[in-house]
């Protein structure tokens, strides 16, 4: 077991006393139900807190705002995984770039409109929350940034410092704004940020913005020309790696110290000497640590410094040996005093390649999965992590994205979007969609639709049928029997259609009248789906052919529903009753074999294998029994006749 | 983005969209819509404006944002949205409420009206109210208690109540004349209804004599008032002739699962459009002439094979026929993709002059103000 990094945060629990009782808990899918127990601290007194409390850790998913980040990120997720997994991986690399740079776009946006709302809001607490939700998406993105930079673009050495100085750049947007504001000014010149501007920009390695700013120092000068002029043309001519260009690295490499020895020379001549500034320019271009270390303020970060330092000195840095100045620009630059911060220790952990690490110490810093999960997926993708089997089975990215699945599916509306990446885990996915597919709540018909729609995608019949049975049961009890019978078919629940069934036969046997005939008469093939059900639909057609007139076919039909063993015996009573009126028209309905057969039917009846109702006495049965024979005879009269 | 169409993410899942009606003399394009959401613990219906059009900006095809002017809570979720006029929404909610909101121009604010609480009912529970349809002053509401309820947008009360209109769930509803409707169920029956008859009868049933699918929308021709559009659980586009027997004119696959809604459009009846679970819109075309197909334009095309075609009793208009015939192989329809792939269901949509806009379970209402008509 590993030891917790960082100090765990408390959280005081209203109305409750520790001294007093002590407490219990019990863990949910994102939160924590906590109580208070019976159980009093050494001298504690009686009396407590009647209330329950749900501790939540994650806020995040309730803000508004943040919410579009998940619903952003969920649809680039998806695209993620449906990219064809026989490309070879050299084809894939732009891809994934775009991938992470739209990951980032995202972060952006939402940065940008919680910053405005951080800025417009009355509400100081709300400020502040946002204040912080901003402050964390800014690690997050510049983390994320970086973690592109190194991992997914790996760009070799050359480009690598490049990649670098642009990372930077993004996230040191102040000089621009500076510069905008000094050159706006009356006398750029003589502005008091007007050094600073242009530092900063040679420490960015923006030369060509420094050399238009200098220029207007170098007019309100003119006897300082010549030194002006020549700063311009160091920073001018200063090579910059072109990896689209043939030039080897080595060839680069020749050409910037050739470069370099220019400007130490220059710096040897006193050539800047008159100037502060220019000369502490010039120290900068060859790298002098000393001076850069002066410019503290505006580096800002030790990582500007690291990669400055780069830019300067080393710009054919290799990846590999990125760790090492990371390393060592952190201590020149941080207070020997100062514990570095969590964004500091990811950062160098980036730098030294450590991935694992990264994630790791994410996890830890950030309370959602949001950010590690997608970032670990995407690096997973990229083939980049070892296949580092966890004890309980999963790999990494499985588990983090599991985790960050099961808080969304806690949240009453995002748990559709949790859907997709559980479908994405190939070892345990499945199992915990289906435990928490059945628990989202069915408030309507079409929350059920939909969540069956997602179970019946993915083949899970179980939790489609419980769930149509749930909704089912609710319309029974609403007596909404057309929608329970739409609910069955859904389900195939042949045993439930048969219970609708039967309330439809016994309100028809309590009332005379069959309901909702418009369900009835309208069956279609979902008549087939239960006897009953087939037989309900039968004897209403029965009754139908009866009203229309047309004696011999529903003579037909009644006579089958009994041989075809389609109704069930408890009814065989009423279908013999309902053929009495048959039997005693005027004209004969029955022929002599059905005639037979009916009487067949009345025996089985009357010898014990079926117990009569009691609601109908055997009077009735011997109505019956005298209507048949008279109607035999009349058959046999006809056939006399004939 | 593709076609041409950006969202905007609005943190709560849209069920219904519904653009504000623009006066039919003046030919603007609408610039107003409101939603309604869904499945959030504070549901909401808000108005939307998607500003001036003619502002010109660098690119026609992303002309901005849709702006929220104002936002309202709605108690429940809005299971259907319909502007009663300018300044008028009439919503039907999952608590069986029904509720007439007034949009105040100046001020940019929205307040309940009129509320009918319990307008949709089960003896002990509430049952959601599923459809609502106006006809100014005259609005009908249906729901999953099986009801169909008049009312008047000036009186307080009831109009009429149709008492166990059906046995199952209604789930939507359209006017075919000012006095008669048109509903759809969960076993797949249309149901015509008749006000001027007294009584809770139907004067008219139809379904599939194939598997009773659940219908879920329905929508009438703006021309032909016996001609309509079904779409239900299976995803097929039927169309009807009510004037013709107990069988559809025509089924056409459309989409993989269940369709939300479908929609002639008012003006150029020739386009259809549904959307659907499945997190696709198809934009449906009939052309009378073959030679120039509409499909060279962009977006995913798919040819859809009708199941049937039975040429109607009259009716020699060829747009008609197209869509009765419903036979692609003769080029006469053309289907497109609206949006781009790998979406979550779209719930709903609207069309009005060349603007198309819709609502996501994403979370995304989507606008494009250049639907090709």
């Amino acid at each position: 077991m590993e030891e917790v990094d960082v100090e765990p945060t408390t959280t005081p629990i209203p109305g409750f006393d520790s001294n007093q009782k002590h407490l219990g808990f019990v863990w949910g899918p994102g939160d924590i139900l906590v109580y208070e127990t019976i159980y009093k601290a050494s001298g504690g007194s009686a009396g407590g807190c009647p209330f329950v409390h749900e501790v939540r850790k994650d806020e995040d998913i309730y803000s508004p705002i943040l919410r579009k980040l998940f619903n952003e990120s969920h649809h680039i997720f998806v695209g993620l995984q449906r990219i064809r997994e026989d490309l070879p991986s050299k084809n894939k690399k732009p891809q994934f770039v775009s991938i992470s740079k739209n990951y980032r776009s995202v972060i952006r946006a939402c940065m940008e409109e919680l910053q405005q709302v951080a800025v417009s809001t009355q509400d100081a607490a709300m400020a502040t929350q946002y204040g912080n939700q901003v402050s964390i998406l800014l690690a997050v993105e510049l983390i994320w940034n970086l973690c592109e930079v190194l991992f997914i673009d790996a760009a070799p050495a050359g480009s690598l410092v490049l990649h670098l100085l642009d990372w930077v750049r993004l996230h040191k947007a102040d000089v621009d704004e500076k510069a905008r504001e000094v050159l706006a000014s009356e006398s750029p010149a003589e502005h008091q940020a007007y050094w600073d501007v242009v530092i900063s920009y040679v420490l960015q390695g923006r030369m060509d913005e420094a050399r238009q700013v200098l220029v207007k120092q170098a007019a309100l000068q003119p006897a300082a020309r010549v030194m002006f002029k020549l700063l311009d043309n160091l920073l001018m001519k200063m090579p910059i790696f072109n990896p689209g260009e043939t030039q080897t690295l080595t060839e680069f490499d020749v050409k910037w110290r050739h470069w370099r020895e220019e400007v130490d020379h220059c710096l040897q001549d006193q050539s800047f000497a008159s100037n502060r500034h220019l000369e502490d320019i010039c120290k900068i271009l060859v790298g002098d640590e000393d001076v850069l270390l002066e410019y503290k303020e505006l580096l800002s970060t030790w990582y500007h410094f690291l990669v400055t330092r780069l830019l300067f000195s080393h710009p054919t840095v290799k990846p590999t040996e990125l760790h090492y100045y990371a390393q060592s620009s952190m201590h020149m630059f941080l207070d020997t005093r100062s514990v570095p911060e969590p964004l500091d220790s990811i950062l160098l952990a980036a730098f030294e390649f450590d991935i694992h690490q990264v994630i790791k110490d994410c996890s830890i810093a950030l309370n959602n999965w949001w950010f590690v999960g997608h970032l670990t997926d995407l690096l997973d993708h990229c083939k980049l992590l070892q296949s580092h089997n966890l004890h309980f089975g999963s790999n990494l990215r499985e588990f983090l994205l599991l985790e960050y699945a099961s808080g969304l599916f806690t949240h009453h509306s995002l748990w559709q979007l949790a859907v997709d990446y559980f479908d994405h885990c190939p070892e345990f996915g499945r199992v915990y969609l289906e435990l928490q597919i059945e628990r989202v709540p069915l408030d309507t018909e079409r929350k059920a639709l939909k969540v069956i729609r997602i179970c019946e995608q993915r083949q899970m019949t179980e939790q489609v049928r419980s769930i149509c049975k749930i909704m089912a049961k609710k319309a029974l009890r609403n007596n909404r029997l057309g929608s329970a019978l739409s609910w069955s078919i859904r389900a195939k629940d042949a045993a439930f259609a048969t219970l609708i069934s039967e309330r439809f036969l016994q309100d028809y046997c309590a009332k005379g009248t069959f309901s909702d005939l418009d369900l009835i008469d309208n069956l279609g093939p979902a008549m087939l789906l239960s006897d009953r059900l087939t037989f309900l639909g039968k004897y209403r057609e029965f009754h139908r052919l009866y009203g229309e007139k047309r004696f011999s076919d529903a003579a037909k039909l009644l006579l089958s529903l009994m041989t075809a063993k389609i109704a069930p015996h408890s009814f065989w009573m009423t279908l013999l009753t309902d053929a009495l009126p048959l039997l005693e028209q005027k004209e004969v309905i029955f022929s002599a074999d059905q005639t037979h057969e009916l009487m067949f039917c009345l025996e089985e009846l009357t010898s014990g294998k079926s117990v009569p109702t009691p609601d109908k006495p055997m009077q009735v049965l011997a109505t019956v029994h005298t209507a048949l024979r008279a109607s035999l005879a009349r058959v046999k009269q006809l056939f006399t006749l004939h | 983005c593709a076609n041409g169409i950006n969202a905007k993410y609005v943190s709560k899942k849209i069920s219904k969209t519904r653009w504000r009606p623009v006066s039919s003399s003046s030919l603007q394009q609408p610039d107003i819509f409101a939603t309604g959401s869904w499945d959030n613990e504070d549901n909401s219906i808000s108005i939307w404006s998607i500003g001036e059009n003619g502002v010109s900006s660098m690119d026609d095809e992303f002309e901005g944002d849709p702006q929220l002017l104002c936002e309202y809570k709605h108690n429940g979720d809005v299971l259907d949205l319909q502007f009663l006029d300018q300044d008028r929404i009439v919503t039907a909610s999952s608590t069986g409420a029904v509720t007439i909101f007034r949009h105040h121009h100046n001020s940019q604010t929205l307040s309940v009206s009129k509320l009918w609480e319990r307008a949709h009912h089960y003896p002990c529970n509430n049952a959601p109210c599923t459809g609502v349809v106006c006809n100014s002053p005259e609005i009908v509401t249906v729901g999953e208690d099986g009801r169909i309820m008049l009312f008047r947008a000036d009186q307080e009360g009831v109009l009429r109540t149709i008492e166990k209109a059906d046995s199952s769930a209604i789930h939507a509803v359209t006017f075919l004349r000012t006095t008669e409707i048109l509903t759809v169920n969960s076993i797949g029956q249309l149901k015509l209804w008749d006000f001027r008859q007294p009584g809770n009868e139907p004067s008219q049933i139809l379904s599939l004599t194939g598997d009773r699918v659940p219908l879920h929308c329905v929508d009438r021709h703006p021309n032909q008032q016996h001609i309509v559009a079904t779409g239900g659980q299976d995803g097929m586009l039927c169309i009807w002739d009510v004037r013709q027997g107990n069988m559809p004119i025509s089924l056409m696959e459309a989409h993989t699962s269940e369709m939300w809604e479908v929609h002639f459009h008012p003006s150029n009846p020739g386009h259809l459009f549904s959307c659907s679970e499945d997190g696709s819109l198809l934009h449906w075309e009939t052309s009378s002439n073959t030679d120039t197909p509409s499909f060279l334009q962009g977006g995913r095309n798919t040819s859809i094979i009708s199941r049937s075609a039975i040429a109607p009793a009259g009716g020699n208009q060829s747009l008609i026929n197209a869509w009765l015939t419903g036979d692609s192989s003769k080029g006469h329809l053309e289907t497109t993709h609206m949006l781009p792939s790998q979406m979550l269901s779209v719930n709903s949509l609207d069309v009005l002059g060349q603007c198309l806009v819709c609502g996501t379970d994403g979370e995304a209402i989507y606008v494009n103000r250049h639907v090709p008509i």
